[in-house]
């Protein structure tokens, strides 16, 4: 009897997926205030897991030569910048060899910069007109500045700006359409409750690429197969703990069991508020959410679209049993079409 | 959004030219007219207001070839021309018979050809069949065209029967191929429906906005367009005197696509895609070509030619719409506008309707 929460609501996932005394569900917790941009996740997530290079471009994107999640890239740090005050007052790019912030002009040439990462759909370029409006941050949206950042004013008065860095990854849902939909049963979920994708089994329908929410599982060129963060599965069999949480050199990225992880990152929130960062805030945390939590989950500083995350995903399979039975009605009305047009006269 | 696939210069030239673009007095990047597909002037355009990273899709769009855009309409020309079978030889029209099930033969090969041409790894197709799953369309697709694929062959190869000799062995095979086939081609009318309308929950079943968004509709729009493509070959190669129920059913196809397909412009930002650009062109003339097919077809009982005419119109038709629908969801995966704008709409109504 499939639990009633099957497809939709909180659940946990191991024994709905028939494990009996499967161990703590285990995954990520990502605090993006502490990440430094140092992209040793990226590095050690490909050294560990052998996943091929994945190009190699200046994209325009601030420190961004990674561009997105690919077959390619199991980890991707994203580098936002923005013209709003982090509390600091050292001037912002003083005396910088690389020039100013980011502006609505150098964002929308980032847009359109793209790199052969060997996978499709890869690194898809974007939309210049709304990669401009993100250099303004959220409160300036639809009114692209003229001008970067501190020009024009001087780099003294450069004070207002800050740097958002975010090392992505897949999330590892609770409700993963990935998982749900792949037709061969290559993606499977394993006892700690995470999402991974059988090698020997996939067949490269492409299927899980369309499916997942958040846009993470993508398909390599040579190979024609689907790829994704495993969540180190090996490392975890033995373990051990993922790479990629071992590289990191300042616990933005934490591994554990996911309670323990929740009851941490609330802990970090409340911590933050205190210490006034207002806008800092959990995504994917919650049992309640349109994927049911993720197993890998954020501490953002801003809205999650301004780091490329759906605000809201809901996970396709939700409404699959309406779907069926909308497709149910459709071929009872087919059948019935045609029965009626053969009754009819003869001529 | 720009098409453009990224050209190979060498690393670090578009780092340097926009770079030589900051140094301009005004700020404004100047450069070189580009090839087609320019986006300076789209700067200027005042966009729906939405935040995103760098413009760049939030989705991966669906890594599926034209391949899927063709199988839908064979899929559904296959399933199309079995139901029309299975009527002609319910009501003793041999003629119309052969045709629909020589259709749904055609169009099933086709399928499966597409469809193990468009894998990644095509050799690994049998791995489909490791597993029956309910919450993967495909897997149910694949399920259903095993079943239905060689009842749709022996139906069709059975018409050969008359080729015959009349006597020995093969005579013997002459006798009981016309019954085998009887059964075979009921039985793949059967499945056909389920095989014509599953390819709508196929799409539907993705995070592509526009695809899942359209998930009432989608199977109508192609179950009215498989009917609408089998009674079109119908139409062209079935003889004349037994044409009467196509042209009955080519209205119920017309019927259902247009009625269940209405709802394809009103859900919202994500009808966009299926009223403008290429997908919206597409959907278009899908729906033109099928209001003059059908009705053509209403006053062709005596013309051949106009039958041959509508019959093409309504193939013509249904390629479109499939292509249309296909191209619009590629389309909605590929611009964050599709994926956070209605997500961002949700969120707000969630929050003014619930207390915090
Ligand atoms: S984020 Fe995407 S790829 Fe990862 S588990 Fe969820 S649906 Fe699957
Ligand atoms: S591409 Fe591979 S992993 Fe993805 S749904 Fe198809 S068979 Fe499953």
């Amino acid at each position: 009897m499939p639990h009633t929460n099957a497809l939709y609501g909180p659940l946990d996932p191991a024994p709905d997926a028939g494990y009996e005394n499967p161990p703590p569900r285990m995954g990520f917790f990502t605090d993006t205030s502490v990440c430094i941009g140092c992209k040793a996740c990226e590095v050690a997530c490909k050294e560990w897991n052998g996943v091929p290079e994945s190009g190699l471009d200046l994209l325009g994107m601030s420190y961004d030569n990674t561009g997105a999640l690919t077959a390619n890239s199991w980890r991707h740090v994203a580098f936002v910048e923005q013209p709003r005050s982090a509390g600091w007052a050292t001037p912002a790019f003083a005396g910088d060899p690389d020039g100013p912030a980011i502006s609505p002009v150098t964002a929308a040439v980032g847009a359109r910069t793209s790199t052969d990462t060997g996978t499709d759909p890869g690194l898809d370029t974007g939309s210049p007109a709304a990669a401009a409006r993100m250099s303004g941050g959220p409160e300036f949206l639809g009114m692209p500045g003229a001008q970067p950042p501190g020009r024009g004013t001087g780099e003294e008065g450069r004070t207002d700006f800050r740097w958002l860095m975010m090392s992505d990854v897949c999330k590892h849902c609770t409700h993963a359409a990935c998982l749900d939909v792949c037709p061969t049963g290559s993606l499977f979920r394993t006892e700690f409750g995470t999402v991974v994708v059988q090698e020997d089994i996939c067949n490269g329908c492409g299927y899980c690429i369309s499916a997942c929410p958040y846009g993470v599982i993508d398909q390599r060129k040579d190979d024609g197969r689907a790829w994704k963060c495993t969540l180190c599965y090996d490392r975890l069999g033995a373990g051990m703990t993922p790479a990629c949480a071992q590289a990191c050199p300042t616990e933005s990225i934490q591994y554990g069991p996911l309670d323990e992880l929740r009851e941490r990152a609330a802990a970090r929130v409340e911590t933050l508020h205190e210490r006034g960062v207002p806008e800092a805030r959990l995504y994917g945390h919650d049992p309640n959410d349109g994927v049911g939590g993720d197993g890998a989950f954020f501490l953002l500083l801003d809205e999650p679209e301004v780091y490329g995350l759906p605000p809201d995903p809901i996970v396709t399979t939700r409404d699959l049993p309406k779907m069926w039975k909308r497709a149910g009605l459709a071929a009872v009305t087919m059948a019935l079409a045609t029965a009626v047009a053969f009754l009819g006269r003869r001529r | 959004m720009t098409d453009e696939t990224p050209s190979n210069e060498p690393v670090g030239a578009r780092f340097r030219e926009f770079q030589a673009g900051l140094d301009q007095p005004d700020g404004q990047r100047h450069r070189k007219p580009r090839r087609k597909g320019g986006d300076g002037e789209q700067l200027t355009v005042p966009p729906a207001e939405f935040a995103s990273y760098y413009g760049r899709p939030v989705l991966k769009p669906p890594v599926w070839k034209y391949d899927i855009a063709g199988y839908l309409f064979t899929g559904g020309l296959a399933a199309g021309g079995a139901l029309i079978g299975a009527g002609a030889q319910l009501t003793g029209r041999p003629g119309l018979r052969t045709v629909g099930r020589w259709t749904a033969l055609g169009g099933v090969a086709a399928s499966t050809y597409l469809l193990v041409h468009d894998l990644g790894r095509p050799s690994r197709f049998h791995h489909m069949l490791r597993v029956a799953k309910v919450t993967s369309p495909m897997s149910v697709g694949t399920w259903i065209l095993a079943a239905f694929g060689p009842l749709a062959g022996v139906a069709a190869v059975a018409e050969l029967a008359p080729l015959l000799p009349q006597h020995g062995v093969l005579g013997l095979a002459r006798r009981i191929a016309p019954p085998i086939g009887t059964v075979a081609g009921l039985a793949a009318a059967a499945t056909a429906p389920a095989l014509a309308t599953y390819t709508g929950v196929l799409l539907a079943d993705t995070a592509v906005p526009s695809w899942h968004d359209a998930y009432p509709s989608l199977p109508f729009v192609f179950a009215g367009s498989a009917l609408a493509a089998a009674s079109g070959v119908g139409l062209i190669a079935a003889p004349a005197a037994e044409t009467a129920p196509l042209r009955r059913l080519v209205l119920a196809a017309a019927a259902i696509e247009l009625g269940g397909g209405h709802r394809l412009e009103r859900q919202g930002l994500t009808s966009e895609p299926y009223t403008q650009g290429r997908s919206g062109r597409l959907v278009k003339a899908g729906r033109a070509l099928l209001a003059v097919g059908t009705a053509t077809a209403l006053v062709s009982r005596r013309s051949r030619v106009l039958s041959v005419l509508s019959g093409a119109a309504l193939v013509a038709s249904s390629v479109a719409t499939r292509f249309g629908v296909f191209e619009a969801g590629r389309v909605s995966a590929r611009d964050p506008k599709y994926t956070v704008v209605p997500q961002r709409e949700r969120l707000a109504e969630s929050r003014s309707t619930t207390p915090v």
